[in-house]
Order: structure tokens, then C-alpha cells, then sequence
């Protein structure tokens, strides 16, 4: 793989981190842990895969990104503001009043966001609905859905990965953040929805797990769900929340906190540090 | 006057009609296609036609995807499961986005008959009025029904109708019928007390209107067919103009008609309003002919609170 573009994209996942950071120190609220485990994900989405040009925010014909677990929004409007949808000061408005940078997505007012969402396990069904119209239009763009891991507790997940199967959407391809934490505490102690391949194969999806850091393993992900026909995709990506800053990795209350002053600053030298060494390669 | 047919019947011809003419028209039913109607116009348009099996909350997401994609879904289910069970779907996946899905929602009310309490919905329209931007029909007859429809394709935004599964009379065959979303339609003059009905109860509100004027009460009728927006200026005009409002619904009392009448004339106009509807219990099985005669939901019924609105208006009370 090329490795020129391996790089390209860990400078943007690093940039994406960076972002979140600042959204969420900012705006003293909002959700870095979750944000922070997808942003490898994020970076090959925004950077890589997805057919999008921000001078065509509403082009009928672009692919579709939908931010399922809308909590993780910090990461999806630094993707936005360094793909060129607006700008990237605007990242510090983040949960101001007036902002279009809602605590959770809001299509109505925020450029480039194809679906409001939030409420968890409602995104992956409008992602289906996008999907279904692709097909139903014969037209070949493709929709994506990042799910979270406790997101998929919801029974409406597994309404939609039923429905997904049966219309046999195969340009519908769903992503799981599968840090293994939400709120309460450890995915398998609140309530163990895992393990996935086994539900999702039983369901009639085509699953390829990975470690949702590695952005080789990303991409060759992102290329087999192509290759698939007949059936959707499900890429279970595994991955660290809070990754990337050392004290919020792996940690459940990092889930919903904003950094004081003393820990935004150790996380951005950690960051900046982290993309120092990448200008170096 | 012409047979009765329900209000789910002619949607279901409606949308199979109007599927011609909107190719953008897609279905959704959650397994009660047979049951809504929707199957007519799945029969008719196979392609455009999805079930999505007894998944509501799914279901309503999809739709929300299809429009943001510019199709225009219908999603048809029982208003227990559009309403009830799907609120929160419909508010964050529909309402919040404002996005272009129209939510058809068949046996409403206690006329589900025989089914009972789990599947007689009489919260629905206080329920979706509550959401922002959410606009909300409740056709009185099979002509109204069809002409909501096609308002509804029509229009850009999210819409909840309301369809019964009881055969009603048809009461809008006149030649200058014309259906306007938000727009009430005066259905008869009267001075004394004004009926503010909506849904299969408009033509129980005529009939009390004939009963009334046996007992010297000269009483006007509207035809509320949209709860939201409500007409205000025809309410306060018949607030004006008769000193004393009685609503009629289908439904619960609490949340529905009788609520956004109430709360749109004590801020402008205040007189008395006395609600007819379903009084805050849950419904039982039976025949719908039975059910309607056991919660007075017919033109005695009406007839009954016309009196007390009219001794409230000129003693200030009412026996109850």
C-alpha cells in the first residue's frame, strides 16, 4: 500500500484528535473518549473513501456518511473543518449558543452533515433508508454508518441490520467503534451485546473485524466492502477510547468529560508531540 | 347520501392514484399492508412498495433516510405503533430534521373496535402535536382523506394523518369542497355554540347540530380537519361570534383537539370550552358501533356538552 498515504492519513487522524481536543476543552462539555477511538476511522473516511467535494456539499450523487453514535460529533466536525466544509476556528464554537456545531449532529444547519443523529440506534436506519433509495435509483454511491458499541444495545440496530439483509443492501457499509466501553462502565459488564461477528454473520452480513487503529487495515476493509455483493458489510473495528491521550485511554469516564486547563494542556503537547513525529517520517 | 367507506380505504386508493403522478412516492407498511391499505398501492407499484416487517422504529428511520435522498415515504402502521410506540423515532429522525416524510397512521381511536385497549390509540394526536414543525391531519371522510394526501405529497415537510379503519359517511361531496392544510372548514352556521369537530366525529357534529335545534340551541359546525396548525382565525371568529365552543374528537380528551382549542382561545379569546371526546380511560373490545354508543362518542354525546357550554356561557356554570 502506498505508504506516502498511510502517513497523510495519521497526520489527519492526528489533526482530527487535535480538533476534538479543542472542541471539547472549548466548550468545557461533549464526548472525547468515543470521539477519539474513531478517529483513524474518521481520517480514512473523510480522507480516503468516501466520493464527497465540499464545493458540493449537497451533490445527490455523493456518498453518505452517517454518525450513528452522534455523541462522537467532536470528531466528525474536525473531519468537516480540514476537509474544507468550513473553517476550522469555528471548531471552538463547539456547544455555543448560536453555533451549528450542536452537541449532537444537526443536518438542518451544519454543512456537510447528512443526517442528524444522536439518539442512539436511529442513524444506522436512515443509513439503511439512504441505501435503499441508491438502489432503488440505480445509482452507485455508497453509504456509511459508524455505530457504537454500546449504541448497539438498541433493538433498533438489530431492526436495521435485519432490514439491511433482506433488501440485500450491499452499498451500505457500518462500522463499529468497538472500544469496548460506554458509560456504566466495560460493554461486556453493563450489558454484552458482543461478540458481533457471530450475530452479524447470523443475520446475513458480511463481517471483516480489524484494528480500527491501523489505517492499511482500514482501507483494505473499506476495499473488500466493495468487493461484496448481495449482502451488507460490517467492519468491526477494534479500537482504544480515548485514544491517543495518554490519561483517557481506555477509561469509561472519559466517555462524557471535557479536560480542565491542566489536562488540555497535557493532552495537546501529547498530540502535538505525537504529530511532530510524524512531520519526521 | 353514498355508502360508507373508512378513511384507510380511500388512503390506500389515494396513494395508489397520486403514486402515478409523484414517481418520488415510496411505501413503507410494517406488516399490515393488507391492514392499512398500503397494499393497493404495493399491487400497483411492487418496486416502490417496502415492507419492513414489525419493525416500526426501523421502519420510521428508513424513512427519514429515503427523504433525505428526495424520495417522499409514506409509513404506514397502526397510529398505536406510528405514534405510540415510534414517537421518539418520529421526533428525533423526522421531526428534529424537519425532513420530508409523511406518516400515515390507520385504526386510530376506539373504532379499532374488537382488538381493544392495546390497539385503540387515543393519545396520537396530542402526541405528535407536541413536536415542533410537525404538521397534523385528521381526515372526516373518504373525499377529505384523498385531498390530504395529496396536500400532503404537496407539501415539504413531515406530516402525521390520521385514518380510521370505521366506515364513515361521505360528508364533503359538495361542489366547492376544497381542502387547505391548516385551513377549517365551516360546515354550517349557528349562533348559539359553535362544534369544533375533527375526524369521523364531524358528521356526529352535524347530526347534533339538527338534534340541538329541537331544544332551541342554534349551533355552528367546523370541521377542524388540521390539528396543527390550528386555524386560529376561524376559532376566534366562532369565539366571537357564538360565545361558546364544544370540540369532538376521537381520541382522548386530554392532548388533542380539545387542548389546542382551549389553548389557543384562553390566550385570545376566551370563552367556555367544553371537550367531547374519549374521558381519559383506555378502550375495551367490542363491535366499533357498540363501542362508540358505550363512550357516547355520537351526536347525544355531543348534544350533551353543547348544553353545558351554552349554560356556561350565559350562567357561568354548569351542572356536570
Amino acid at each position: 500500500m502506498d505508504s506516502d498515504k498511510i502517513l497523510e492519513l495519521k497526520k489527519k487522524a492526528a489533526d482530527i484528535r487535535m480538533g476534538i481536543i479543542d472542541e471539547v476543552y472549548n466548550a468545557k462539555s461533549g464526548h472525547p473518549g468515543g470521539a477519539l477511538s474513531s478517529a483513524d476511522i474518521m481520517a480514512c473516511l473523510y480522507f480516503s473513501e468516501l466520493r464527497i467535494d465540499p464545493r458540493t456539499p449537497k451533490n445527490p450523487d455523493r456518498d453518505r456518511f452517517v454518525l450513528s453514535k452522534g455523541h462522537s460529533c467532536p470528531a466528525l466536525y474536525a473531519a468537516l473543518a480540514l476537509k474544507g466544509y468550513f473553517d476550522i476556528e469555528e471548531l471552538k464554537k463547539f456547544r455555543h449558543l448560536g453555533s451549528f456545531m450542536q452537541g449532537h449532529p444537526d443536518m438542518k444547519t451544519a454543512n456537510g452533515v447528512d443526517m442528524s443523529s444522536g439518539s442512539l440506534g436511529q442513524g444506522i436506519s436512515a443509513a439503511c433508508g439512504m441505501a435503499l433509495s441508491a438502489k432503488i435509483d440505480k445509482k452507485d454511491y455508497r453509504t456509511y454508518a459508524l455505530l457504537g458499541d454500546g449504541e448497539s444495545e438498541e433493538g433498533q440496530v438489530w431492526e436495521a441490520t435485519m432490514f439491511a439483509a433482506h433488501y440485500k443492501l450491499d452499498n451500505l457499509c457500518l462500522i463499529i467503534d468497538n472500544n469496548g466501553l460506554q458509560i456504566d462502565g466495560r460493554v461486556k459488564d453493563v450489558m454484552n451485546v458482543m461478540p458481533y461477528p457471530s450475530k452479524f454473520k447470523a443475520f446475513g452480513w458480511h463481517v471483516i473485524s480489524i484494528d480500527g487503529h491501523n489505517i492499511e487495515e482500514i482501507l483494505a476493509a473499506f476495499d473488500e466492502a466493495k468487493t461484496v455483493k448481495g449482502k451488507p458489510t460490517v467492519i468491526i473495528a477494534k479500537t482504544i477510547k480515548g485514544k491517543g491521550v495518554s490519561f483517557m485511554e481506555d477509561r469509561a469516564e472519559w466517555h462524557g468529560k471535557a479536560p480542565n486547563d491542566e489536562q488540555y494542556k497535557i493532552a495537546m503537547s501529547e498530540l502535538k508531540e505525537y504529530r511532530r513525529s510524524l512531520d519526521k517520517e | 347520501m353514498a355508502d360508507k367507506i373508512a378513511t384507510r380505504e380511500a388512503y390506500g386508493n389515494a396513494l395508489a392514484e397520486f403514486g402515478s403522478l409523484y414517481p418520488d412516492v415510496v411505501v413503507l407498511d410494517a406488516d399490515l399492508a393488507a391492514a392499512t391499505k398500503t397494499c393497493i398501492f404495493k399491487n400497483k407499484f411492487p418496486d416502490r412498495f417496502f415492507d419492513c416487517g414489525i419493525a416500526e422504529n426501523n421502519m420510521v428511520g428508513v424513512a427519514a433516510g429515503l427523504a433525505t435522498t428526495g424520495k417522499i415515504p409514506f409509513v404506514s402502521t397502526f397510529a398505536m405503533f406510528a405514534a405510540g410506540r415510534s414517537f421518539e423515532q418520529v421526533r428525533n429522525s423526522v421531526g428534529y430534521p424537519h425532513l420530508n416524510v409523511k406518516i400515515a397512521a390507520t385504526h386510530a381511536g376506539i373504532t379499532v373496535g374488537e382488538d381493544g385497549a392495546t390497539h385503540q390509540c387515543n393519545e396520537d394526536l396530542a402526541l405528535m402535536r407536541t413536536i415542533p414543525g410537525m404538521t397534523v391531519i385528521n381526515p372526516s371522510d373518504a373525499i377529505e382523506a384523498r385531498a390530504a394526501v395529496e396536500a400532503a405529497i404537496k407539501y415539504e415537510g413531515p406530516v402525521y394523518m390520521r385514518f380510521g379503519r370505521y366506515p364513515v359517511s361521505i360528508i364533503n361531496d359538495t361542489p366547492d369542497y376544497k381542502f387547505e392544510i391548516g385551513k377549517a372548514i365551516k360546515m354550517a352556521d349557528g349562533s348559539d355554540v359553535t362544534i369544533v369537530a375533527t375526524g369521523m366525529m364531524v358528521e356526529q357534529a352535524l347530526i347534533a347540530r339538527e338534534l340541538l335545534m329541537a331544544d332551541g340551541i342554534s349551533a355552528a359546525v367546523v370541521n377542524m380537519h388540521t390539528i396543527k396548525p390550528i386555524d386560529k382565525d376561524m376559532l376566534i371568529a366562532q369565539a366571537q361570534q357564538t360565545g361558546a365552543i364544544v370540540t369532538s374528537e376521537e381520541h382522548n380528551i386530554i392532548g388533542g383537539l380539545g387542548a389546542a382549542v382551549a389553548e389557543t382561545l384562553s390566550e385570545i379569546c376566551p370563552v367556555p370550552v367544553v371537550r367531547h371526546g374519549v374521558e381519559d380511560v383506555f378502550g375495551k373490545s367490542a363491535p366499533a358501533k357498540e363501542l362508540i354508543e358505550y363512550y357516547s362518542l355520537n351526536a347525544q354525546g355531543i348534544v350533551e356538552k353543547c348544553k353545558k357550554a351554552v349554560s356556561l356561557k350565559n350562567y357561568g356554570f354548569a351542572a356536570n
